[in-house]
């Protein structure tokens, strides 16, 4: 195979390779919080909170996951929602009164804010340039490839005689008239 | 020269690569008028198939004119005008003498790794995957041909580019899926996927005599020119697919199917392709295979299946209780291109039909990494990418 040496035109835009660093971060993240939840419940102050935590982490890798596949924008949209919920969340750590970490929990809320803004950017764009269908319904009617109506041209290629290694294996269900099979009355091995 | 390669998942870009050059005295250089983006190439470009490398040269739909020939070719010469079939067969293997083109057993230069996947190699593929040889493709300037004199079609003059281009690949395609169904008059042909397979599906169905034929897709424009081509359209989007086909059939079902689809087909609303998606996605299975699956069902007793969908490797929860106990046929397989290549030159030479119809968009090389996604989200309409170097 040959070799590049220089590109100037690319199908992966700047909003998929978003998508991609946040999907290998939603996996980073995921996984330090299914295996080490403690590592983040402690300096926030919320011991206690390790299984949901746990089931936060899930949910990244999910997400994770989904922002690395042929279409990443259910998955990106997917973070925007889990970041909705973990600001939730850490907002209600900072109302705590016997939380002795609201400093920290206030910075985390600071960058979560800044992620799920990257988030929401990257969703945005990622719903038009995957748009399903987007655009114009052009009508083809008139696309028919033959020269004459169809009705005419069924079975213009009549002079086309199917090869012996692709003939049906059966006698097609339908063939009408068609030959009919009359079943034995004798035993094969009379 | 450039050309468009594959750098990974959803990665193609438009590059500058060496030119190729003679490797082989039975090769060839064709000089690249015409190529186009097929439907199998998004299974690369979602990176379904195994054992491509950042760099590759993607396409195999392509033609142009014979630029520089090796010392052993002795049929084609410098300036012939020629369409490059995407299977490539040496014509002299026990397999190629047999008609079966797409299982040539010495144009795979990777025969090993083939044989180890497999268990037996198929032929030589152009720009698909160092599985199927791990030659460069035809979404470029100039392309090297291996066993150049059985490997072309040559074309008339008298007919365009985008008359004959898809000699190489989708014409042949859905000629030899219709082919492979035995098509007698009483027939109901129902053909899954109205992408530019299935339309090509559509139109030789017809011509080979089907009473009816039916397609089934969930895009507007696509079923409007399935219908345009004489097919019955069902969008699955908004009715049923098996109470539509039950309604055509008289309850009996199709005595014939066809899966233009292949490995990536997605009906958003069923429960096993969710199952399919999910476990895709985990690498716990290839290819979701919800048509295979539909096709099985809706089937008549005693009907042939014909499969020219890209399939990649392993699938989960296929009904073979239901095909073994309806006794149907399977019949699949890479097309034999060069097979059905000469009677379809003489056909579209006739004016019996004109390939062309199929065309939405043409854009040079240069916008092509763009088109595959526009072509993949099926934007602007788009059916058919045709890109000119």
């Amino acid at each position: 195979m040959n070799r590049s040496h220089s590109y100037m035109s690319h199908s992966l835009h700047g909003s998929d390779r978003l998508a991609r660093g946040l999907g290998w971060f939603s996996l980073g993240l995921g996984l330090c919080q299914v295996l080490a939840p403690r590592k983040l419940t402690k300096p926030l102050g919320m011991e206690g909170f390790e299984p949901m935590v746990m089931a936060c982490g899930a949910r990244e890798i999910a997400c994770g996951i989904g922002a690395l596949s042929t279409n990443p924008t259910l998955a990106i949209w997917s973070r925007v929602g889990g970041d909705a919920l973990d600001l939730a969340a850490l907002a209600a750590a900072l109302r705590d009164k016997h939380n002795p970490k609201k400093e920290n929990v206030g910075v985390a809320m600071a960058a979560l804010g800044a992620v799920t803004a990257l988030d929401l950017y990257c969703a945005t764009k990622l719903q038009k340039r995957y748009a399903y269908q987007a655009g114009p319904t052009p009508d083809y009617s008139d696309r028919s490839g033959f020269p004459h109506p169809v009705d005419s041209m069924r079975g213009a290629a009549s002079d086309f005689e199917t090869p012996k290694d692709m003939r049906a294996a059966l006698p097609s269900p339908a063939k009408s008239p068609g030959p009919r099979v009359t079943p034995t009355t004798r035993s094969p091995i009379e | 020269m450039k050309a468009l390669c594959w750098h990974g998942k959803n990665d193609i870009r438009y590059e500058t690569v060496p030119d190729p050059e003679i490797e082989d005295p039975r090769d060839a250089i064709i000089n690249v008028s015409s190529c186009a983006i097929c439907g199998s190439d998004l299974h690369l470009f979602h990176h379904f198939m195994p054992s491509m490398k950042s760099g590759d040269i993607v396409g195999h739909e392509f033609m142009g004119e014979v630029m520089e020939v090796g010392s052993d070719v002795k049929k084609l010469k410098v300036g012939d005008r020629v369409v490059v079939p995407f299977t490539i067969t040496c014509g002299e293997c026990d397999q190629c003498r047999r008609g079966n083109f797409s299982l040539c057993e010495r144009s795979n230069r990777n025969k090993a790794m083939a044989d180890k996947v497999f268990g037996h190699a198929g032929a030589g593929l152009f720009g698909y995957s160092h599985l199927t040889g791990g030659y460069a493709g035809g979404q470029a300037e100039y392309v090297r041909v291996p066993f150049a004199d059985e490997t072309h079609i040559q074309v008339p003059d008298t007919l365009t580019d985008e008359q004959v281009l898809f000699l190489g690949d989708i014409f042949p395609t859905g000629w030899q899926a219709a082919v492979q169904c035995d098509i007698e008059p009483t027939d109901t042909v129902v053909i899954w996927g109205a992408g530019p397979v299935g339309q090509f599906c559509v139109r030789s169905a017809v011509l080979l005599g089907a009473q009816q034929v039916v397609v089934i897709d969930n895009v507007p424009e696509r079923l409007s020119m399935a219908q345009a081509g004489g097919a019955i359209p069902i969008n699955f989007d908004e009715e049923s697919v098996l109470g539509r086909l039950q309604e055509l059939t008289h309850g009996k079902g199709p005595e014939k199917c066809i899966d233009a689809v292949g490995l990536e087909s997605h009906v958003p609303r069923s429960p096993d392709s969710v199952y399919d998606r999910v476990k895709q996605s985990l690498w716990m299975e290839n290819d979701r295979a919800h048509v295979l699956r539909e096709m099985i069902y809706v089937c008549r007793p005693g009907g042939v299946l014909s499969i020219p969908g890209v399939y990649s490797g392993m699938v989960d929860k296929i009904p073979m209780g239901q095909l073994m106990n309806k006794a149907l046929s399977v019949r699949s397989g890479q097309t034999h291109v060069r097979r059905w290549s000469d009677d379809l030159v003489r056909r579209i030479d006739d004016g019996q039909i004109d390939p062309s119809f199929v065309i939405t968009h043409s854009v040079s090389l240069e916008d092509g990494p763009e088109m595959y996604n526009v072509f993949r989200n099926k934007q602007d309409g788009c059916v058919k990418v045709v890109l000119k170097p």
